[in-house]
């Protein structure tokens, strides 16, 4: 029992050593210690979902775990997708199809939908909206990021990415 | 809205965390999922002096099939719940039940025994473990305990559970053969607390109710059973009259509060529906 607790973990593919405050939510850890400020954070209670990350394999809101609990594991954020010069499916549907606007939402949803296109069939829209239903969007509509989730599945799943 | 400090314990076994619990002085809280305690740490609605994270304990998850019921570990997730097959199998409402617990990312990381311990008067677990005649074990310094739903849930968000203690797991009891099953359930977003849900379960033999159970959520400081309404099924061939009058009992009965969800006559008003359609669904659903 301490007041301050050594951690590592992996972060997008690169491992990571450091004493953080047990009451350093991850999302925080990411901004601020690693400054991977691509993960946002909206409501800091868990409903909106903008803060979505990916730990050990499941999308996590990271407004909602502690940086300490992510020791031993992997995270994977926004940041692991792909670059201005080569974006990653996801988001390269998500600019065709207009899927943002102001981008307050969109990592939290990328995280989302990458998750969803690893593990769930996404059939129909009706399983896309069901999916992206913890992931809220004061601009959108929803639409386009419904589209956006079904195009980059059909491309993902096709280069097997 | 940044959690208070606090001291952290990520306990390895389960002896630890109750030994924790035991030192804490009633100061502890225990850390599951964290998708109801971290918010209200975040809120700053508690100032815990120790959180004991039990999220390392080995064999604190998992189904198991064990004469006559099923065994769930306090930590079984819940995305497992949602997607086992033995839970499918033998509580096809648990299944049905789960996609409306809150959405796909706090299902990762949400449990069982966080649902039961935090006992949100609107939450499906804690309703499904009223209707399914639960038990709950618990464990801390002074030994197990195990205690019948019907007598754990206390108030809002109030439990029978000590500080010290740690729920365990959560027993259900197999339904008879020739059970039907509804669950039904209002909320103002999709994976929201309900406004009202109501879950029902009728055992029939021979064109008759043999047994019958009808539970509700979302209405009330706790998760509620109406045996009064039960009783008027049993022994009787169900049809609509029937389903409609013994949803004007619950209807009457229940004492359903307002909020900015609703107000209180709108879920009297669902309550009465939804009763009616469930025990209709669930006396012709499956025999
Ligand atoms: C946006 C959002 C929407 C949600 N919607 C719903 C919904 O529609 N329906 C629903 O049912 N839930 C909903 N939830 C809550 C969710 O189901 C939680 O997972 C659950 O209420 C708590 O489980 P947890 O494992 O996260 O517990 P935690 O948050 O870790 O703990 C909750 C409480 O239980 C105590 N506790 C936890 N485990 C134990 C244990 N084993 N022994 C003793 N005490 C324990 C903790 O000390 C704490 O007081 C929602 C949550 C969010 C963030
Ligand atoms: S910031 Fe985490 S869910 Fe809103
Ligand atoms: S694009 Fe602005 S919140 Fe979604």
């Amino acid at each position: 029992m301490s007041e301050s607790a050594h951690i590592r973990v992996t972060v997008n593919g690169s491992p990571i050593e450091c004493d953080v405050e047990p009451r350093m939510l991850l999302g925080d850890f990411l901004r601020t210690t690693l400054a991977l400020t691509g993960t946002h954070f909206g409501c800091e209670h868990g409903v909106c979902g903008a803060c979505t990350v990916i730990v050990n394999g499941d999308s996590t809101r990271s407004c909602l775990m502690f940086a300490v609990q992510a020791d031993g594991g992997t995270v994977e954020t926004v940041e692991s997708l792909g670059t201005i010069d080569a974006l990653h499916p996801l988001q390269e549907a998500f600019r065709t199809h207009h899927a943002l606007q102001c981008g307050y939402c969109t990592p939290g949803m990328l995280m989302t939908a990458l998750d969803l296109i690893r593990k769930r069939p996404l059939a129909n829209d009706a399983e896309i909206r069901d999916g992206l239903s913890g992931n809220l969007c004061r601009c959108t509509g929803y639409q386009n990021i419904v589209i956006a989730v079904r195009e980059a599945a059909k491309v993902i799943r096709a280069s097997n990415l | 809205m940044k959690p208070p400090p606090f001291k952290y314990l990520a306990a390895r076994t389960l002896d630890e965390a109750i030994d924790a619990l035991a030192c804490s002085d009633g100061e502890a809280k225990v850390l599951a999922g964290g998708q109801s305690l971290v918010p209200m740490l975040n809120f700053r609605l508690l100032e815990p002096a120790w959180l004991v994270d039990i999220n390392r304990i080995p064999g604190l998850d998992g189904i198991q099939d064990a004469a006559g019921s099923l065994h769930i570990g306090a930590l079984t997730r819940h995305k497992t719940t949602e997607n086992a097959p033995l839970i499918a199998d033998a509580f096809p409402i648990v299944t049905a039940a789960m996609s409306h617990v809150a959405h796909f990312g706090v299902r990762n990381r949400g449990t069982i025994g966080g649902s039961l311990a935090h006992a949100d008067p609107a939450a499906e677990l804690p309703m499904l473990a009223m209707l399914l005649d639960a038990s709950i074990t618990t464990q801390s310094g002074k030994g197990k305990r195990t205690i019948a739903a019907k007598d754990f849930f206390r108030g809002s968000l109030a439990t029978a559970l000590e500080p010290t203690e740690i729920l365990t797991a959560v027993t259900l009891p197999k339904l008879p053969p020739a059970t039907g099953w509804s669950f039904e359930e209002i909320s103002r977003r999709p994976g929201d607390f309900a406004v009202a849900a109501v879950a029902v379960t009728i055992t029939q033999q021979g064109g008759r109710c043999t047994d019958a159970r009808i539970a509700l959520a979302g209405v009330g400081a706790t998760p509620i059973r109406f045996p009064q309404a039960e009783r008027t099924l049993i022994g009787q061939t169900i049809d609509a009259a029937m389903a409609n009058a013994a949803a004007a009992i619950v209807r009457d009965q229940c004492e359903p509060q307002s909020d900015l969800q609703g107000s209180a006559d709108y879920r009297r008003h669902l309550v009465g529906h939804l009763v009616a359609r469930g025990i209709d669904v669930a006396a012709g659903a499956r025999s």
